[in-house]
C-alpha cells in the first residue's frame, strides 16, 4: 500500500454518524438484555461456568454484574454523544469483553464483532467530529485521515465475506442444510410460511445467502450498485430476523452498513440530529483537518495493520487441525462461522472409582443450565471442562481414584446421531490445549468445501 | 436517499409488527404442509382428553372404595379399595406425562406421585393432624405412595394392616388421613380434568404456533422429561443405583405393594410409546403424532427412518424389561443387573428422542431463551 493512501482525507461525518449510532445500538442492547432477565439467568445463577482457554481468570461477580453491565450500558452512552470518548469506548470494550469472557456457553458470533469493532474503535478518530469533546475543546476537526473511515468498512467487509467462504460447503450448498431443518419448522410466520417445507425454497434461501455474504461487500463500496445494496442488506436482515432468534445484531448490521453512504448522506442525517436536538451542526463544519503526528501515525498502522493480520488469517487456523471442522468445532469459533450447523447432542457422564470400581452417572441438571448443558454437549472444549470441574467436585465430597469418562451422542446436520467421545477416554488425565484433541471420535462422513 | 429512508423505517416497522406475533396461530396451515393443530387435536381429543377421563373414572371408584373402607374397615374391603387404588395407579401411567396447562399450574404430578414417601412424617400428620396437603413441603406425605404405605406397608398382614383402622387407639386419625389423602388426590384431578374438558382443549390445539410457548414445543419438551426424569430414571434408574454408589431397593414406585413396579413401569412404557404414535386412548387407531411429523419432515430430509429406530429401541425396552419382575424391588436386591440392563435400553431412546428427534423437529430444549447466531 503507498503512503499516499495513508495522506488522503475525507469528512468525518460518516464516522461521527457511526459512533452515535454503534452508541446508541449497544446501549439499548444492554438494556434489553437486562430487561429480558438474561443477566440473572445467564451470569447469575450457573453454579458453574465455562471459561476460555487463557481466561479463567475472569469470573462472574455475582449481583456486582450487574455493576458490570451498568458500566458497560453507560460508557456507550458516553460514546454515543462523544464525550470522554478515548476513554468511554475503551471501558466499553473491556466492560464488554469481560461479561463475554465470563461464560462461553453464551459465545456469539455477532458478541465477538462487537469487542473487535469497540477494540477498533479506541484508534480512531470518532469524536474529533460532531461531540461533545469537540465542543468542550472548542476545535472540531471536519476532516479526518480517509484510512481510519476505511477500516471499519474492512472489518464489515471481512465479516460478510468470511461468512459467505464459510457456506461453500457441501452441506449447505448440496444439501441445503441446516435451512432444510430449520425453516420447515417456521411454517406458522404470516406470508411466507406456508412455502416454508418447499426444498426450492431451502435451495433459494441456501443460494442468495452465500450469494449475499460473498458480494454484499463490493455492492456497497461501488456508487452505483449502493443503493440496491442497502436495500438488499435490510431485506436479508430482516428476514433473518424474522426466522432466527437473533436478537439485536440484524439492526446493529443495518445500521453499520450506513457507513459506506456518501458523506452528504451522512451530513444530512447530522442535519437532522441538530434540528430536533437544536444543536449548531455549523460549529463544526469548520473544514479543519485532523491529523495525527508522524510518530502517531506509525503507531496506529502498524498497530491496526497488525489486527487485521490476525482477523484475516484467524478464520483458517481451522486447517491446522485434522478432522471435520464442524464436527471437533477445534478452529470453529471467532471464524464468522454463522448458522452452518443443525448440532444437538447427549452427554452422558459417568464418575468411577478407578480402585474400587464402583461408578455411577451425572445428572447434568445437577450442575448445569439447560442452555449450558445443549452447548456442552456438543463441543469438546466444554466437555472437557466440565469433565474437571465434575472431578473437583466429587473429590472435594470425599471421592477417591476418580476417573471420568463420557457416553456421548451428537447429531449435525441431519444426520443420526453418532458418537462423539471415545467413551474409553479418562478426561480427567487429559488437558486443554489448542493441540488436536484425539479422543474425539472421527466424524464418518464427509463434508466437502472451505 | 429520503425514500431510502423511509423504507428502512417501513421494513423496521413490518418486523417489529411480525417477531411480536410469535405466538399467532396459523388457523390455515396450507394444505401440503404438515398440519400441527391436527397433530395437537389428535393429541388432544383421542389421547390426552380420553386417558383423562378414564382416570378420573378410576379415582371416583378410588373414591368409593375408601369410603367403603372407612365405614366399615374389614379385610375384604381393604383387598376392594387396595384393587382400585392399583387400578387408579395404573390408569395414572396414561396420564401422567401431560404436565401442561392446569396440571403443570397446580404441579399434579408432584401431588399425586412423588416416591419414595416419608413415612414418620406420614405418621406425624396422622397423629398430630393439622397438616396442610396443599403445601408443597407435604408432596412426599401423599398421593399414590402415601396410599401404597397405607394399605400395604402398615403391617405383614391384612388383618394387622385392618387393625390400624379399627382397633389402634388412632383408628379415626388413620381413617382421617386415608380420607383426605384421596380427597385431595380426587380433588387436583377433578380440576384438572375439568380444565382439559373445559377452556384448555381449545387453547391448546390453537396454540399451534413454532414459538417456545407453543403447545407442541412445550408437549415434547414435557414428553422427553417426563420419559427420561420419571420413567428411566425414576422407574428404573435410581432404584438401580446409576446415579449413586448404592442401589437404592426402596425407591421404587409402589415399594410396599411389592409386585406391582413393573405392572406400573409397563403402562408407563406403553402410554408414553402410544402417544408418540399418536395411538387413540384405549383403541388401535392411530392419527397425526410425533411419529407422522418426523415422517413428513424425512421426506424432505431423505435420511435415516428416525421414528422406527425410536419404536424399535422402546420394542427393545420393553423386552429387555420383560426379564424383570414384578418386584422391582427384590429385583434390585437379587439381580440388580437387569435392571441395568433394562435401563441400558431406556437410555439409547433418550438419544434418539433428545437428540435427533428434537434437532428434526427443530424444537429446543426447555428454557434455552437465549440469542443465537
Amino acid at each position: 500500500m503507498s503512503t499516499k493512501y495513508f495522506e488522503k482525507n475525507t469528512e468525518a461525518a460518516p464516522l461521527a454518524v457511526f459512533r452515535i449510532f454503534f452508541g446508541i445500538m449497544m446501549s439499548m442492547s444492554i438494556i434489553r438484555f437486562w430487561s429480558y432477565g438474561w443477566i440473572d439467568k445467564l451470569y447469575i445463577q450457573p453454579k458453574f461456568f465455562f471459561t476460555y482457554y487463557g481466561f479463567e481468570w475472569v469470573k462472574p461477580l455475582g449481583v456486582y454484574t450487574y455493576i458490570i453491565f451498568v458500566v458497560c450500558g453507560v460508557s456507550a452512552i458516553f460514546v454515543a454523544l462523544g464525550y470522554k470518548y478515548r476513554i468511554a469506548i475503551l471501558i466499553f470494550f473491556l466492560s464488554f469483553t469481560y461479561i463475554e469472557l465470563i461464560d462461553k456457553t453464551t459465545y456469539l458470533n455477532h458478541y465477538y464483532f462487537i469487542s473487535l469493532m469497540s477494540f477498533l474503535m479506541i484508534f480512531l478518530p470518532a469524536n474529533v467530529y460532531y461531540s461533545i469533546d469537540a465542543w468542550r475543546k472548542g476545535t472540531s476537526y471536519q476532516h479526518i485521515p480517509k484510512w481510519t473511515i476505511d477500516v471499519v468498512k474492512l472489518l464489515l467487509g471481512i465479516v460478510y465475506f468470511y461468512a459467505g467462504l464459510a457456506k461453500l460447503n457441501s452441506d449447505w450448498l448440496v444439501k441445503a442444510m441446516p435451512l432444510k431443518i430449520w425453516l420447515p419448522s417456521k411454517y406458522d410466520i404470516p406470508v411466507i410460511g406456508n412455502i416454508m417445507h418447499h426444498e426450492w425454497v431451502h435451495y433459494l434461501f441456501s443460494y442468495t445467502g452465500a450469494i449475499y455474504d460473498l458480494t454484499i461487500p463490493f455492492l456497497l463500496l461501488y456508487r452505483k450498485t449502493r443503493g440496491i445494496a442497502f436495500i438488499l442488506v435490510v431485506v436479508f436482515h430482516i428476514l433473518t430476523r424474522i426466522l432466527f432468534p437473533i436478537g439485536m445484531f440484524p439492526y446493529i448490521m443495518i445500521v453499520s452498513t450506513l457507513l459506506f453512504f456518501s458523506d452528504n448522506f451522512h451530513h444530512r442525517v447530522l442535519a437532522g440530529i441538530s434540528k430536533i436536538f437544536k444543536i449548531s451542526k455549523n460549529y463544526f463544519d469548520t473544514n479543519q483537518v485532523f491529523s495525527y503526528s508522524s510518530i502517531q501515525k506509525k503507531i496506529l498502522i502498524s498497530l491496526v495493520s497488525l489486527f487485521f493480520v490476525i482477523q484475516l488469517l484467524l478464520p483458517f487456523r481451522y486447517l491446522l487441525y485434522p478432522g471435520e471442522l464442524f464436527w471437533t468445532e477445534e478452529g470453529f469459533r471467532f471464524s464468522w462461522r454463522v448458522m452452518l450447523i443443525e448440532k444437538a447432542g447427549y452427554a452422558n457422564f459417568k464418575i468411577i472409582d478407578s480402585v474400587s470400581g464402583s461408578r455411577f452417572y451425572i445428572d447434568n441438571d445437577d450442575f448445569l443450565t439447560a442452555f449450558q448443558q445443549k452447548q456442552m454437549a456438543t463441543q469438546p472444549d466444554f466437555i472437557l471442562q466440565y469433565a474437571h470441574y465434575l472431578k473437583q467436585h466429587f473429590k472435594k465430597q470425599g471421592h477417591k481414584n476418580i476417573q471420568v469418562f463420557v457416553e456421548s451422542y451428537v447429531t449435525l446436520n441431519g444426520r443420526l446421531s453418532d458418537q462423539y467421545i471415545d467413551p474409553s477416554i479418562d478426561l480427567v488425565k487429559e488437558k486443554e490445549s489448542f493441540k488436536h484433541k484425539t479422543w474425539i471420535t472421527p466424524f464418518k462422513d464427509e463434508i466437502k468445501g472451505l | 436517499m429520503k425514500k431510502l429512508l423511509f423504507l428502512f423505517a417501513a421494513i423496521l416497522f413490518v418486523v417489529a409488527g411480525c417477531s411480536s406475533s410469535d405466538d399467532t396461530n396459523s388457523d390455515n396451515p396450507g394444505t401440503d404442509t404438515f398440519n400441527r393443530k391436527a397433530l395437537l387435536e389428535n393429541i388432544a381429543d383421542n389421547i390426552a382428553i380420553p386417558a383423562y377421563k378414564s382416570f378420573k373414572g378410576e379415582m371416583t371408584n378410588l373414591k368409593t372404595a375408601t369410603s367403603e373402607f372407612v365405614t366399615t374397615a374389614d379385610e375384604s374391603n381393604l383387598i376392594k379399595l387396595r384393587t382400585a387404588w392399583l387400578d387408579a395407579h395404573v390408569s395414572w401411567q396414561s396420564v401422567s406425562m401431560f404436565e401442561i396447562g392446569k396440571a403443570e399450574e397446580v404441579s399434579f404430578r408432584n401431588f399425586m406421585n412423588v416416591y419414595p414417601v416419608t413415612t414418620i412424617e406420614i405418621e406425624k400428620n396422622i397423629t398430630n393432624g393439622g397438616y396442610d396437603l396443599n403445601s408443597v413441603s407435604k408432596q412426599d406425605e401423599q398421593g399414590f405412595g402415601a396410599l401404597d404405605y397405607l394399605l400395604n406397608g402398615l403391617a405383614d398382614s391384612n388383618a394387622g394392616i385392618v387393625a390400624f383402622y379399627s382397633s389402634d387407639v388412632n383408628a379415626i386419625k388413620y381413617k382421617t388421613y386415608l380420607s383426605d389423602v384421596v380427597e385431595h388426590m380426587d380433588t387436583l384431578t377433578t380440576q384438572v380434568v375439568n380444565d382439559w374438558t373445559g377452556d384448555y382443549r381449545d387453547s391448546f390445539v390453537n396454540n399451534s404456533g413454532s414459538s417456545a410457548t407453543s403447545s407442541l414445543d412445550k408437549l415434547v419438551n414435557d414428553f422427553l422429561f417426563h420419559y427420561e426424569k420419571h420413567l428411566r430414571a425414576g422407574k428404573i434408574g435410581i432404584p438401580a443405583g446409576v446415579f449413586s454408589n448404592t442401589t437404592f431397593n426402596e425407591k421404587v414406585e409402589a415399594f410396599y405393594k411389592k409386585d406391582a413396579s413393573k405392572a406400573l413401569f409397563n403402562a408407563n412404557l406403553t402410554a408414553l410409546q402410544d402417544f408418540f404414535n399418536g395411538k387413540h386412548f384405549g383403541s388401535a387407531t392411530t392419527g397425526e403424532s410425533l411419529k407422522t411429523y418426523l415422517d413428513f419432515l424425512n421426506t424432505i430430509k431423505e435420511e435415516e427412518d428416525l421414528s422406527t429406530l425410536i419404536n424399535n429401541q422402546f420394542n427393545l425396552a420393553r423386552t429387555e424389561a420383560s426379564n424383570l419382575a414384578d418386584d422391582f424391588s427384590a429385583e434390585v436386591r437379587t439381580n440388580n443387573n437387569l435392571m441395568l440392563d433394562a435401563y441400558k435400553e431406556l437410555q439409547k431412546n433418550v438419544v434418539f428422542l433428545k437428540v435427533d428427534m428434537l434437532s428434526a423437529l427443530s424444537i429446543r430444549v426447555d428454557f434455552v431463551d437465549a440469542d443465537g447466531d
